[in-house]
């Protein structure tokens, strides 16, 4: 017997992986970006011999120990949970989703977990020369794991170079490379470990900052700052230009996602960019209501950064829901060139293709072989809607329209300021100034949070944007689900809430302590 | 050079792997029997120290393989993932709770203002060291034992509830630790990690006290392991067994299934008996010539898991045998063919596979270079990043 599904598993596991990945994504930036600025400490000292480098490097590496080992804690249950809580997005995509996860611990993990070792146990052990690869080596571990796993995820986002298999019921993998190197990869990944870089920036000129508020190890502070602000003043402006082009990425694969971030209900040609507003907060898509209270906006900006064209018509949400555009710039099926389908008429081609792939089943079952091959092409000419066949009205294709976009000005407001700091923080280190600015001190402490909303922001962008898809148009996420008891879910939820605050506290009482200690005991007692 | 193997020979080339990385990770778990150790082996805070340091710079290395070796199972058996994660939710979510709350032990337990205390991380150390083994054991014999779950891939066009697999039984997992088999394999696998904990001390420490209680504990330890290893080895040869014809699939159950994939692949039977005599004389040696051949004897006992492990993996998987079976729907039964990835994504898997022996070189430069000098007290109070 078959039951239905409880609504409350899906909004559960949802919970619970938005909870763990919440938490995981709090320790990797820094992770990702701290552990290239210790090898650059050490590099340094390695170069010039200066002992004063090599008491820098150890202070921030005991901080980097620290905040690697809970970002450890909290990944192995993300690997896991795409099993225990979507048993049926693990055998849907498996096949393409697995193998970057598999690639991720052979050639990431292992790097970063060898070397790691000798890079906090080594100093006496190995040469300064292998210590230093050790560290560079440890770096580039951590950054291949986040390759890999950033490919994964985008394939959710843009799923290529798959065909859907009916004998197998699952999406199988034909072109690796189109995985690897497509266009929504290839901007995650380098947008995504860019503001990792800056997040290890910021973390180390507020800590820097504090040690010159509290007037002590002004040398320390200073060499720190220097590092970190010229590192952080590239990688800000890294991370620009690839915000970019994952704007540009989304306008042409997800413009669903695209319309959310600005809260766009209705399309235009020349469309602003909204600069800052208060999206109506009962707006519905067709309710005739107002989608902003007030908005400031640049003309023409949203066209031109999301078309490169500035005279591009821009779809909103209702234009999506009802099909009302001509998808010139949008990457869709052939079916769709001359115009787009309204959402009511992809969730019945959906229908279609779940129902045909159905009889597929039951003809191969039957030895039919004629009913077979056409309920084969049916699901075939239908197949690139078969995920909408699970959605119950074209309303569900919305996703938190008011999240989302105040998400992404967080995001992006956030990291044009990060530019500004870092600017002036090398103005004033250029002109010996930095220790006796106090405010320039406390803003660059009080810029520590700032960057972790900034990340968890762009986090929110990039997944709560994706709904209702687990895969873009594949499969929503209430189709992926494993097939347990909610109060299972609940139980295992209200766990990790438990275990990951108990460590975050402690992850935060310690490195605080840390800090006050300073270098000078090593960092450790 | 993999796209002109078949299907099946790269579902056999992946089933080794996975066995192989299996093997590696029950070798590894030297660090979790040395977990639960570190009472008895440490009377002094100094002696716990050196112990906790000592497994401390190995400890990422199981974690790494238990994580390498779950997205390994991923990519190449898909269908055991869906499956056994999605159904078996809470022994896997008890498994995967063992090994968060060591990830962060060793880093945060000497840490001042560490928020649990010193003590509640070296428990987490030994809930680790102990749970975590019986519970993987005892998953892991469910590949023998088998399992509540039915598969229907026509399911997917089933609108109101499209999943494919699905679990057959309440306990969603917990169910694995009522049978004996099952736990006798989980404890079978404890007291080998102590054994290979205590061997691993034995190779690393430079402290007279506690190389003393660790050659006591590995004969107290030995006792038990044999007499749970042998009770399940006995048990799995004349039991049933999940027999998968090879031209129809059809899964039906063979008497002495097992025994008669021992007898049908006698290079897998020369595995197991050799991986089983390196063990015993792993074991053997320290009791027998403790000082001059304690040093070496993690490689005998070592080897000999990792060979022992990787012939039970092939006993499971190979000869036509379904290597998770369901109780529930013996048709449901898993294979190496019925749950494979598609013949493109396992070819460029195995090319990733090429890296491994890159992977294992370095890991070997490494664990050399670091162990060259054996850890001692004057180490500990020189070290200003101990654990």
């Amino acid at each position: 017997m078959i039951l239905n599904i409880d609504p409350g598993i899906v909004d559960w596991s949802r919970a619970q992986f938005a909870l763990t990945a919440i938490y995981h994504w709090l320790f990797v930036p820094l992770t990702l970006g701290l552990s290239f600025l210790v090898a650059i400490m050490e590099t340094i000292y390695v170069k010039t011999g200066d002992p004063e480098w090599k008491r820098i490097t150890k202070f921030w590496m005991t901080l980097f120990g620290i905040n690697f080992a809970i970002g450890v804690a909290t990944g192995i249950i993300l690997e896991f949970e795409f099993g225990t809580n979507w048993s049926n997005y693990s055998w849907f995509v498996g096949d393409i989703f697995g193998a970057p996860l598999a690639i991720e611990g052979i050639m990431a993990f292992f790097l970063e977990s060898t070397f790691i070792a000798i890079m906090f146990f080594g100093w006496n052990k190995v040469s300064k020369k292998f210590h230093l690869a050790s560290s560079w080596l440890t770096a580039i571990g951590a950054n291949l794991s986040a390759l890999w796993i950033l490919v994964a995820n985008s394939w959710m986002q843009y799923p290529v170079g798959m065909k859907f298999n009916p004998d197998t019921a699952r999406n199988e993998m034909h072109n690796f490379w189109d995985v690897l190197f497509s266009p929504v990869a290839v901007h995650k990944f380098l947008h995504t470990i860019s503001s990792g870089y800056v997040t290890a920036a910021i973390f180390i000129l507020g800590i820097s900052a504090w040690f010159l508020l509290k007037k002590r190890e002004i040398l320390l502070a200073r060499k720190s700052i220097l590092v970190a602000a010229i590192f952080g003043l590239i990688m800000s402006l890294f991370l620009a230009i690839t915000g970019d082009g994952s704007a540009y990425t989304i306008a042409q694969k997800q413009p669903m996602k695209l319309a959310a971030m600005e809260g766009l209900y209705k399309g235009q040609t020349s469309k602003g960019l909204v600069l800052v507003g208060i999206p109506n907060p009962r707006k519905k898509a067709g309710d005739g209501q107002k989608d902003f209270a007030i908005k400031i906006e640049v003309p023409g900006l949203l066209s031109m950064l999301g078309y490169h064209n500035v005279d591009a018509f821009v779809p909103g949400v209702e234009d999506i829901l009802a099909g009302n555009f001509k998808p010139e710039y949008q990457n869709v099926p052939s079916a769709e060139k001359e115009k787009a389908f309204p959402v009511s008429e992809k969730i019945e081609r959906g229908k279609l293709a779940i129902a045909a792939f159905g009889d597929y089943k039951y003809a191969k079952k039957a030895g039919d072989k004629v009913a077979a091959v056409r309920a084969d092409s049916t699901m075939k000419a239908n197949f690139a809607y078969f995920g909408y066949g699970y959605l119950k009205a074209p309303e569900e294709d919305v996703p938190n329209v008011a999240l989302i976009f105040y998400s992404f000005r967080t995001m992006v407001i956030f990291g044009f300021y990060f530019i500004l700091l870092f600017i002036v923080v090398l103005y004033f280190h250029s002109r010996n100034l930095i220790t006796g600015k106090r405010w320039l001190q406390y803003v660059m402490l009080w810029t520590i949070p700032l960057v972790y909303l900034a990340e968890q922001a762009g986090w929110i962008v990039a997944e709560i944007g994706r709904q209702p898809w687990v895969i873009q148009d594949l499969l929503p996420t209430r189709a992926a689900v494993s097939m347990i008891e909610t109060t299972s879910v609940q139980i295992t939820f209200w766990l990790f809430a438990a275990i990951f605050t108990a460590l975050l506290i402690a992850e935060l009482m310690i490195m605080t302590r840390q800090i006050k200690l300073g270098p000078k005991d090593g960092g450790t007692k | 050079m993999f796209e002109s193997l078949s299907l099946f020979s790269l579902q056999q080339y992946w089933w080794m792997i996975i066995s192989l990385l299996g093997a590696i990770l029950v070798f590894l778990m030297f660090v979790q029997g040395g977990q639960t150790l570190i009472f008895q082996l440490g009377k002094t805070e100094t002696e716990k120290k050196i112990l906790v340091n000592s497994l401390g710079r190995k400890w990422e290395f199981t974690f790494t393989t238990l994580v390498t070796f779950g997205g390994a199972f991923f990519a190449s058996f898909p269908l055991f993932y869906s499956t056994s994660f999605g159904g078996a939710y809470w022994v896997w979510i008890a498994i995967l709770f063992c090994f968060i709350i060591q990830a962060v032990s060793y880093e945060f337990r000497s840490k001042p203002n560490n928020f649990l205390g010193q003590k509640t991380y070296d428990i987490f150390l030994f809930i680790n060291g102990a749970l975590g083994t019986i519970l993987i054991g005892a998953a892991v014999s469910t590949f023998f034992t088998g399992s509540q779950f039915s598969i229907h891939k026509e399911n997917l066009a089933t609108l109101a509830n499209p999943v494919i697999s699905q679990w057959q039984g309440p306990a969603h997992g917990l169910e694995a630790v009522l049978n004996w088999r099952n736990v006798g394999l989980g404890l079978s696998i404890f007291f080998l990690a102590r054994i290979l904990g205590t061997l691993y001390f034995m190779n690393t420490v430079e402290e007279k006290n506690i190389l003393g209680r660790a050659k006591k504990q590995l004969f107290i330890n030995a006792v038990p392991f044999l007499v749970f290893f042998l009770a399940y080895v006995f048990a799995l040869i004349l039991s049933s067994g999940f027999a998968a014809d090879p031209a129809s699939g059809v899964v039906s159950m063979e008497s002495f299934k097992y025994l008669h994939n021992l007898l049908a692949m006698p290079v897998v039977l020369i595995l197991f008996l050799a991986g089983v005599v390196l063990v015993l004389w792993g074991i053997i040696l320290p009791l027998w010539k403790f000082e001059k051949s304690a040093s070496k004897s993690i490689w005998f006992a070592g080897t000999g898991t990792i060979l022992t492990v990787f012939s039970v993996f092939l006993l499971a998987g190979f000869n036509n045998t379904a290597y998770y079976p369901s109780t529930y729907d013996l048709q449901s039964s898993l294979t190496i063919r019925n749950s494979s990835s598609s013949h493109y994504t396992l070819t460029a898997m195995s090319y990733v596979s090429l890296l491994v022996p890159f992977v294992l070189a370095y890991i070997w430069y490494s664990w050399w270079s670091m162990n060259r000098k054996k850890i001692d007290t004057i180490e500990m109070e020189g070290d200003d990043h101990a654990y």
